[in-house]
């Protein structure tokens, strides 16, 4: 029911002022209460209504302002002088020492001291107090457990976080840290994103040493190992752009768009060249593209990763992680999306024959690829859930693999300084550390650096010191500790052992499957059906549906038939016999054709 | 005079010795064999830290007194005579 209230007022009266007057109340509506409407309503006696009657309190969380802190240093001055004695003439001051030296007390006390100082100083040459006297004895198996410690943290400045997609040490020494910075998922970025790239000093994490400015984010970002002024970066859209720290943060030249990869160029590494400027990059569009930075209008060469040996761009495999080793520079590897690694040889003489191997083993992405640094002919796969250590020799499979984990494998890479360890991240911001000398089914160690997936991964040369990148781009600086940089004693040798005994391993169940295969084969022709090769494999396994199923069928016949036997002999038998033998007896037989057809057979 | 020469010279032809300063009371360096600013930023850290340890050594008891003070570095060692008014420094690098 709307209470409502109409009045009129001219149009010529708007806007006149108010003149206000006194008048007696007029009664405008009058609603009386209607007895009926309380039947609608029951009335509740008791009523039952929950009242608190406590503090009210509120939760709040604060956090402090990052304290920002800088290095300064302060100029100290000469002070002291007495009033009349300007330090800065040389003249005041050879006069003022003149004066005290002619003085007696000087005098003596010179002398005094000068007895004292003696005697230590001959002490000092006589025997050094900290000699080594063990300095040739090395220190024995460390027994404590390894340790990682984070020494610092770099979180990315930006308002809209991007994920850390590679890093990159500073080549002369740990000083500094270059870091990619990019928004991998598709269509992910906002227009706000920005597509800067950092260099982070290790000291300072308050600000970026240098900041790069690429015309699109960089997925990865490399360091010249010649030349610590030049960077490489592969961008999200495919190009490839250089920069060199000493001209500014606009990259100084880009590859054109056209001649450029057409999806994200994953990864670009430096070639070893003469001149030091050739670099490679390869992307899931499938192309290996080889550059020279002084002339980047167009690849000096380009490679379809097509494992069909057709070069083929429409069969390409996605490429998402690359090696390279200085010391074979015309070898490479490629890991593709598909999950199979292509080692190439660059120098082949038809692009047909550029794709030397295939090693399938994968599930996924193979995201990371590195050879041992000690032992170049294996190396390390990280993809989907395991970690694979392969030997190049045996193609089919590779010789080590962690166990299946939980969460997705992103990155890894060995240790430089010792062959039996190697580093892997995960999805769920795990850091683990395996020592394949020491324990072979679970990481060394395991750590957990954050709490949202780890992107990327990186090893100092000297084996200490390692970032990782997170989904937010936070940068986390880890220290290991001794027991897993310093080399073990023998573990060159029982390195190099274990691989040996596990290729070995591989070759003889290769050998052992090849030769069932053989056997197999050999058998299927003896039966008198010649059949192509690459058709063999198809028509043996319908041959064994058929076989299944008609084995299957004629038990089934058999049973049937001593089923109707039986009953023909239980009718005849059935006036003697109680009913219950013929149930009894086809249970019986159904129990017995629910069993295996090849136990059937053999009772047969 | 000579005598105080002698000692300098005496000092100085050591094995391993570096430099030699001597400092008055007031931290000005009055003679060193160093160059000028060495000298002056030795005079200055060195006299602050003999005068602290010989407070110290007060504090703790005070009949006692700082005869000598030695500042062993990785790369040298600091040695630190100390007298009412003056005060002598030598720095010596190691056996090897």
């Amino acid at each position: 029911m709307e209470i409502v209230y109409v009045y009129t007022k001219k149009r010529q009266e708007f806007g006149r002022q108010c003149n206000f007057s006194d008048r007696q109340a007029e009664l405008h509506v009058d609603i009386t209460p209607d007895p009926s409407l309380a039947d609608n309503f029951i009335e509740r006696n008791p009523v039952d209504t929950g009242i608190q009657c406590v503090q009210e309190m509120s939760e709040h969380e604060i956090n402090t302002e990052r304290f920002e802190t800088s290095v300064r240093g302060i100029n100290h001055t000469e002070g002291g002088w007495p009033k009349d004695v300007n330090p800065q003439e040389v003249e005041h001051v050879t006069r003022y020492r003149k004066k005290v030296e002619k003085d007696e007390m000087y005098i003596s006390a010179i002398q005094q001291l000068g007895t004292i100082m003696e005697h230590t100083i001959r002490q000092n040459n006589a025997i050094d107090i900290y000699e080594e006297y063990f300095e040739d004895i090395e220190v024995d198996t460390v027994d404590e457990t390894p340790s990682a410690k984070t020494i610092n943290v770099f979180r990315d400045p930006n308002e809209i976080k991007r994920t850390s997609t590679h890093i990159s040490w500073f080549p002369d020494g740990p000083r500094k840290l270059a870091v990619a910075y990019c928004n991998l998922e598709f269509q992910g970025s906002t227009p706000d994103t920005s597509m800067e790239s950092y260099i982070w000093d290790v000291e300072n994490p308050n600000k970026p040493e240098t900041v790069l400015k690429p015309v699109s984010p960089l997925v990865c970002l490399e360091y010249n190992p010649k030349d610590s002024h030049i960077l490489l970066g592969g961008c999200y859209n495919g190009q490839i752009a250089y920069w060199d720290t000493r001209k500014g943060s606009q990259p100084v030249e880009m590859s054109p768009i056209e001649h450029s990869h057409r999806d994200p160029a994953y990864k670009a590494l430096w070639i070893q060249s003469k001149t030091g400027t050739e670099c490679f990059s390869a992307s899931s569009d499938g192309q290996v593209l080889w550059w020279d930075i002084r002339k980047m209008g167009e690849p000096t060469e380009k490679l379809y990763l097509d494992p069909t040996k057709k070069q083929d761009p429409t069969k390409a495999l996605g490429a998402m992680a690359l090696e390279y080793e200085p010391t074979m520079p015309t070898k490479f590897m490629v890991g593709c999306e598909q999950g199979s690694i292509l080692s190439c040889n660059r120098k082949a003489k038809t692009p047909a024959e550029k794709i030397v191997a295939q090693y399938n083993g994968h599930l996924g992405p193979v995201y990371s690829l590195q050879r041992n640094p000690f032992f170049p002919k294996n190396f390390l796969s990280v993809g989907d859930w395991k970690a694979r250590i392969w030997s190049e020799d045996i193609r089919e499979s590779s010789i080590m693999w962690s166990r299946q984990y939980k969460s997705y494998l992103t990155d890894g890479c060995w240790s430089p300084v010792r062959p039996s360890v190697f580093l892997v991240t995960k999805m769920d911001g795990t850091l683990d550390v395996w020592d394949i000398i020491f324990k072979q089914n679970d990481p060394t160690l395991s750590l957990q650096v954050c709490d949202e997936p780890l992107h990327s991964l990186r090893v100092q040369e000297q084996g200490r010191l390692i970032a990782c990148g997170s989904h937010s781009g936070t940068t986390t600086l880890l220290e290991l500790s001794d027991g897993l940089t310093t080399l073990q004693r023998n573990e060159k040798n029982l390195v190099t052992a274990m691989f040996e005994r596990e290729t070995r391993r591989e070759k003889i169940l290769d050998s052992r499957h090849r030769e069932m295969k053989l056997k197999e084969r050999s058998k299927s022709s003896a039966d008198g059906a010649k059949e192509e090769e690459p058709e063999e494999a198809r028509l043996e396994e319908e041959d064994l549906y058929t076989k299944a199923e008609k084995e299957f069928y004629s038990i089934i016949e058999q049973e049937k038939k001593i089923l109707e036997k039986k009953q023909q002999q239980g009718d005849d038998t059935d006036k003697a016999d109680t009913g219950k033998q013929s149930p009894i007896a086809e249970g019986d037989e159904e129990e017995k054709t629910n069993g295996n057809p090849e136990s059937e057979q053999k009772k047969d | 005079m000579a005598e105080v020469e002698e000692t300098f010279k005496r000092i100085q032809a050591h094995k391993g010795v570096i430099g030699v300063i001597v400092v008055n009371s007031e931290g000005i360096p009055i003679r060193s064999t160093l160059d000028n600013s060495t000298t002056v930023q030795y005079a200055g850290l060195i006299s602050q830290l003999a005068a602290k340890a010989r407070s110290t050594v007060r504090d703790i008891d005070p009949g006692n007194d700082l005869t000598f003070l030695r500042i062993r570095s990785k790369k040298h060692e600091i040695m630190v005579a100390p007298d009412k008014e003056y005060l002598l420094i030598c720095i010596q690098s190691p056996h090897d």
